[in-house]
């Protein structure tokens, strides 16, 4: 006789919001006529997602372990619930773009309709596109918000396929450039059910070292125990590629700058901001939860892998001439940033991650919601040449896009500068000296990137057949104003956050 | 009977996947290679259910059978599409997106 696990309704509630509305959004594609499915399936997923981050504020505080210890509901599980409902508000919205100035959507009519046949010719005329994406979207939300807070190898295992499977399809949707976004969809499928079986085998050998996938249980069995280390460390080593791979570190980085620049760019924003924030919550839950006792395993390897990273990114950002490429290798060099961080393997490391992933979270959605507005006549202008002079055709839109630079750039009175500033500390605090000097050379190099488009933007002529600045609609502007805003104050006054991350910290169990 | 030769087994499996992945051109071979690295796992976990004597091991085995035809769905559906338009499931036709 098996007793069934008490749940946590209240604790759980961010995820359930979620995922309610994911699957209230597989019903309303199925039952709603299509004149209104977009209406109806923005207001759902809008809706789920507001609801998880309400609760997510309704519920702070709350310290648990639920459904027999598999979810955790604590500090850093509900940090990253909120911080995940908020860029998924952000990232719905840009998703739901249709103003006719930006194109109309960016979403396929049909995805299974071959590129380049007359049936495709005639639905690109057509303003009707799929709703699928808003189902994807909240499911891949919610798989998120379980993989940041499943305290058992087993639930992560299937909240990384539950966010995965819906992204590796939502990158193959684009309305345009069909045939690079299938070739996004095709290499991160490939990479990511590579990498997730690299994840899977850790798993199966920490569990034939510790009799258990609970994350508590194997930090007591690796406490006391005589058994061999090499199961113990082998399967961390599996496990941690496939997290991360997840996060987008070198030298597991080779899918990002193609799957960001293939995808539709409102994809990017949500899966460069949010798998992120994810990926980041999991792997310092798995390092500090189930192997925090045991550092001198993984510490060493992840300096090495964070010097790389930081490298890699930012040295290769300086030679891309897509401005989607340049923000993916930038993704790169951040999640190097981040690692600077979490290595530290204390409160300090846990609180400035998480502040790290909120601040770059929504500077990473404002930043790809501007390329959406820069187009021209196949849809959005992606080199960096056609950006030239774009201060002169939109001065709104070029000082935006140079904020959430300087903001990536890390210059003080950005967000970007407070989450560098606390990663650093905490770095340093923890006697990783060398790292936070090759990091900060390596956001010096970073600098340099983001400034040149800045100065490409406003100190060079305009191309006369440049790209048209489209007036945003709605939705965007709403999503831009709420990133732009937060770039701003995170960085003016970062304190009530620095402090709500700080009283965050402190992992259940 | 020592159940160690199942794992030995299993990591060679799991090898044989791995290496499968990084040289056979054809995505649905690719895609194979990566079901085989899946299975792999499931024979480790049981033969570590065995070795422990715990059931857990089996039980996680369902839930990667589950998630392994979940991604088939996915994956078959993706390589599809883009057969369809070149006529070709070869991963080496798709550079368009490179440096």
């Amino acid at each position: 006789m098996i007793d069934s696990p008490s749940v946590s309704y209240t604790g759980l509630s961010p995820v359930l919001f979620v995922l309610g509305a994911a699957l209230v959004g597989v019903l309303v594609e199925a039952f709603v006529p299509r004149a209104y499915r977009w209406g109806v399936q923005l207001g759902v997923a809008l809706a789920g997602t507001l609801g998880a981050l309400i609760s997510v504020i309704l519920i702070a505080g709350r310290n648990e372990l639920t459904l027999s210890r598999a979810v955790a509901v604590d500090g850093p599980a509900l940090f990253i619930e909120g911080t995940l409902a908020l860029l998924g508000v952000l990232s719905l919205l840009l998703l739901a773009e249709r103003s006719p100035d930006m194109g109309g959507s960016a979403f396929v009519a049909q995805a299974a309709v071959p590129v380049g046949t007359v049936r495709d010719r005639q639905l690109a005329t057509l303003t009707y596109s799929q709703t699928e994406v808003f189902p994807l979207a909240t499911f891949a939300l919610a798989g998120m918000m379980i993989f940041a807070a499943s305290n058992n190898l087993l639930v992560m295992f299937v909240a990384l396929e539950v966010l995965s499977l819906p992204l590796y399809l939502m990158a193959g949707l684009g309305r345009r450039r069909r045939l690079l976004s299938q070739e996004a969809a095709l290499k991160y499928f490939l990479l990511g059910a590579f990498t997730s079986a690299f994840f899977l085998y850790g798993l199966a050998l920490l569990y034939g070292y510790a009799g258990t996938v609970d994350l508590r249980g194997i930090f007591d069995q690796a406490a006391g125990s005589e058994k061999s280390d090499a199961l113990f460390v082998i399967g961390l080593a599996f496990l941690v590629v496939g997290l991360l791979f997840k996060a987008g570190v070198a030298p597991f980085h080779a899918w990002t700058p193609d799957v960001y620049q293939g995808a539709p760019t409102s994809v990017t924003a949500f899966m460069a901001s949010c798998t992120k924030v994810a990926a980041f919550g999991a792997i310092i839950r798995v390092l500090y939860v189930g192997f925090g006792n045991n550092d001198w395993t993984w510490r060493p390897v992840l300096y090495g892998v964070a010097i790389v990273t930081l490298v890699v990114g930012s040295v290769l950002a300086l030679t891309q001439t897509d401005v989607k490429r340049m923000l993916a290798y930038s993704s790169i060099a951040h999640a190097g940033f981040i690692l600077t961080g979490t290595i530290a393997n204390s409160p300090a490391g846990l609180s400035s991650t998480l502040f790290y992933l909120l601040t770059y979270g929504l500077t990473t959605v404002g930043a790809f919601a501007v390329v959406m507005l820069v187009r021209d006549a196949d849809g959005e202008a992606g080199h960096l040449s056609q950006w030239a002079g774009l201060a002169k055709r939109s001065p709104l839109v070029a000082a935006v896009f140079s904020l959430f630079l300087l903001a990536l750039a890390g210059i003080p009175l950005t967000s970007g500068f407070t989450g560098k500033f606390v990663v650093f500390r905490a770095g340093l605090e923890a006697g990783a000296a060398p790292l936070v000097v090759i990091a900060l050379v390596a956001s010096a190099i970073a600098a340099f990137f983001y400034l040149r488009v800045i100065v490409l933007m406003y100190f060079s002529e305009p191309a006369a057949d440049g790209p048209t600045v489209a007036v945003p609609g709605l939705l965007t502007t709403i999503s831009l104003a709420i990133a732009t805003a937060a770039t701003v104050l995170l960085g003016v006054a970062p304190g009530a956050v620095l402090d709500l991350a700080d009283r965050a910290a402190l992992f259940v169990g | 009977m020592t159940p160690t030769y199942y794992l030995v087994l299993a990591a060679i499996l799991f090898t044989i996947g791995a290496v499968g992945v990084l040289v056979r051109r054809n995505a649905i071979v690719v895609f194979m290679c990566v079901e085989l690295m899946l299975n792999s796992v499931n024979l480790t976990l049981v033969t570590f259910s065995r070795i422990n004597g715990t059931l857990d091991g089996q039980i996680i085995a369902f839930f990667v059978m589950v998630v392994a035809a979940a991604e088939v769905v996915v994956g078959l559906a993706i390589i599809m599409s883009i057969f369809r338009t070149r006529r070709s499931a070869s991963i080496d036709d798709a550079n368009l997106l490179k440096y």
